[in-house]
């Protein structure tokens, strides 16, 4: 396999009973790269990256996610990638610091570590003031942006995104992306699934998911030539209408 | 190690910014305790009767001073005609009535036979139960008074003797159940609703996501239950010992390690009902319905077993709490050993691993 892909995934396919939720898909995703992962509910996205991370096991096909196989060595995968989920999976009643510290600490980083960390994230995200508060107690824009550095303690090779911005403003989501561009810039690869088109234009390469299978993949710009229309929007309409 | 003491740095966190779970932790102990200890009791004390006296003659008279005399009973009414009879339970005044008959003393003298009718309203079947167990008991006595006065051959004098609660405390009875129904309440429903809240809120799949093994999450999530359950069964004992005077006859650890083994098979029901809930309503009707109702009801705890129906006594030995009562009772108030308990003990040794092998299959399986 190539080095410089981090995610390598070859026939993967998931079957529920005789349902076929993951269909063949062949893709692979370079260090570094934004990675738009698109379709409409029930496409198979969220089956799809669930075998990526580990925690479900492909019926048949193969992949390797930052050089591990998904079959085998799920536990590598699992110390080398970050998640975040559309729900905002921090704990509502433990504080900002209280929350750093646990997921720093289940993903093995020393105390000393984990101080630093802290006090990184904090400064960067600006949230000095509110560091000893409890997490539901933040607006959600600002909980979002939590989660996703949270996401990223450990420094994962990737870090996979399951439609990070669903019910945020468009200010946030626009700042929370020029957090995902920084991770980017700094090599960490993104997986992100998202809803919102406009968000696919931002993403480097993009596949799109209709019924268990990759219709397309390519960048944003190709891929509108390739459909003759003048946004993403409408390469997605062209496709899930079929 | 230093994973799974942050994970229950955060468990802690949890349980203690929770209101709702610090109430049902520590209040309901100590709540339900003093509940059934004070309030709630199978005794009576000062039941209202009415009396329908066709005789009025000295026998009747004598017994009626001895029903007044004691402390179960106040006679509240004397009523003359049997028609009065329903009128008076109808009103809910009296519990029961004692109708004497006609020309009583003379009967007795005559035909050495006279007829006293307790009539008892059983809309509370235990209440009459007692009821005319304990006009039975002063009949007697009065009976026994007179045959020594008139001196015949033979008598059987009954001396029944209660033992292992010979003043027939219902908090005896009840100290056992408070304390299996509270540590499974705590055990269970606990842990099923906190393991279902990391599930509704989606920080369980993070959890799986990140590099801590499913077992060390569960593990992590029932270690502070079984702590606080262990806490909550000593200060159970403690009152059940200070406050309301229950022996505890047998050996202090035995009851400890019973204890402990109830616990576990307790939280292996509880993650057993969180792999098949998907929110925390959903844990807490399965817990209350599937758990405590069964506890309440065919435990032992409030109903006797041996006087349900035979196909509920079956039933009720699938159920876990009512081993766990019987050996509670067991040392606690007869102070017998684990040579007398080694059956029971068993059983639940075999339902707890039962469950816990369900439950580790049931989660692998959701896993998948």
């Amino acid at each position: 396999m190539n080095n410089n892909n981090v995610i390598q995934a070859e026939g993967l396919t998931k079957m529920f009973g005789d349902f076929k939720a993951v269909n063949a898909i062949t893709f692979e995703v370079k260090k570094g790269e934004i990675f738009g992962f698109l379709g409409a509910n029930g496409a198979g996205k969220t089956t799809a990256m669930k075998m990526l991370i580990g925690i479900s096991i492909p019926t048949s096909g193969a992949a390797h996610v930052a050089g591990f196989d998904v079959f085998t060595q799920a536990e590598d995968i699992k110390k080398n990638i970050g998640y975040m989920s559309q729900k905002f999976a921090l704990y509502d009643d433990l504080t900002v610091k209280e929350n750093i510290t646990f997921f720093g600490g289940i993903y093995g980083l020393s105390k000393l570590k984990i101080k630093e960390k802290t006090k990184e994230l904090i400064d960067d995200l600006g949230l000095q003031e509110v560091a000893n508060q409890l997490v539901g107690s933040l607006p959600l824009g600002w909980k979002q942006k939590l989660s996703f550095s949270v996401a990223l303690i450990h420094e994962p090779k990737i870090v996979f995104l399951d439609e990070p911005t669903g019910g945020v403003d468009p200010i946030t989501r626009r700042q929370f992306w020029e957090m995902i561009y920084r991770a980017a810039h700094e090599g960490t690869t993104i997986f992100v699934t998202t809803h919102y088109m406009d968000e696919a234009e931002y993403c480097d390469r993009v596949s799109i998911m209709v019924n268990g299978k990759i219709e397309a993949l390519d960048t944003p710009k190709k891929l509108k030539e390739q459909f003759k229309v003048d946004s993403m929007n409408d390469v997605f309409l062209k496709l899930a209408r079929g | 190690m230093k994973r799974f003491i942050g994970f229950i740095t955060k468990e802690f966190y949890h349980i203690f910014r929770d209101r709702r779970s610090l109430f049902i932790l520590f209040g309901m102990p100590i709540v339900q305790i003093l509940l059934f200890g004070f309030a709630i009791t199978n005794e009576i004390n000062n039941v209202d009767i009415a009396i329908l006296d066709h005789s009025k003659d000295a026998s009747t008279k004598e017994i009626i001073n001895k029903i007044s005399a004691s402390k179960y009973f106040s006679i509240k009414q004397l009523i003359e005609r049997e028609a009065d009879i329903e009128g008076v339970f109808k009103k809910g005044k009296v519990k029961a009535v004692l109708n004497f008959e006609k020309d009583f003393s003379k009967n007795l003298i005559k035909d050495h036979q006279a007829t006293i009718q307790i009539i008892t309203d059983a809309t509370d079947p235990n209440t009459a139960n007692t009821i005319s167990n304990y006009v039975n008991s002063i009949l007697q006595n009065y009976q026994q008074e007179q045959n020594k006065a008139i001196n015949i051959d033979y008598v059987i004098v009954p001396e029944p003797r209660m033992v292992y609660n010979p003043e027939l405390k219902s908090v005896y009875m009840f100290v056992p159940g408070v304390m299996t129904i509270i540590l499974m309440l705590v055990s269970a429903m606990m842990t099923s609703i906190s393991i279902t809240r990391e599930k509704e809120l989606g920080t369980m799949e993070i959890l799986l996501v990140s590099p801590i093994k499913p077992f060390q999450v569960i593990i992590g999530k029932v270690f502070p239950y079984i702590f606080l359950s262990i806490i909550n069964a000593i200060v159970i004992v403690v009152m059940s010992i200070f406050i309301f005077k229950m022996p505890v006859q047998g050996s202090l650890l035995l009851l400890g390690l019973e204890s402990v083994l109830f616990i576990v098979s307790a939280l292996a029901l509880g993650i057993l009902i969180s792999t098949i809930s998907a929110t925390q309503q959903t844990a807490m009707m399965i817990s209350l319905m599937g758990l405590m109702l069964p506890v309440i009801l065919l435990s032992g705890f409030i109903f006797p077993i041996s006087s349900m129906p035979v196909p509920l006594q079956i039933i009720s030995n699938a159920i876990p709490a009512k081993w766990f009562i019987i050996i509670l009772k067991g040392i606690m108030l007869k102070g017998v050993g684990i040579q007398f308990l080694w059956k029971e003990t068993l059983i639940l040794l075999g339902m707890t691993v039962f469950f816990i092998g369900l439950s580790v299959k049931k989660y692998k399986i959701r896993l998948e």
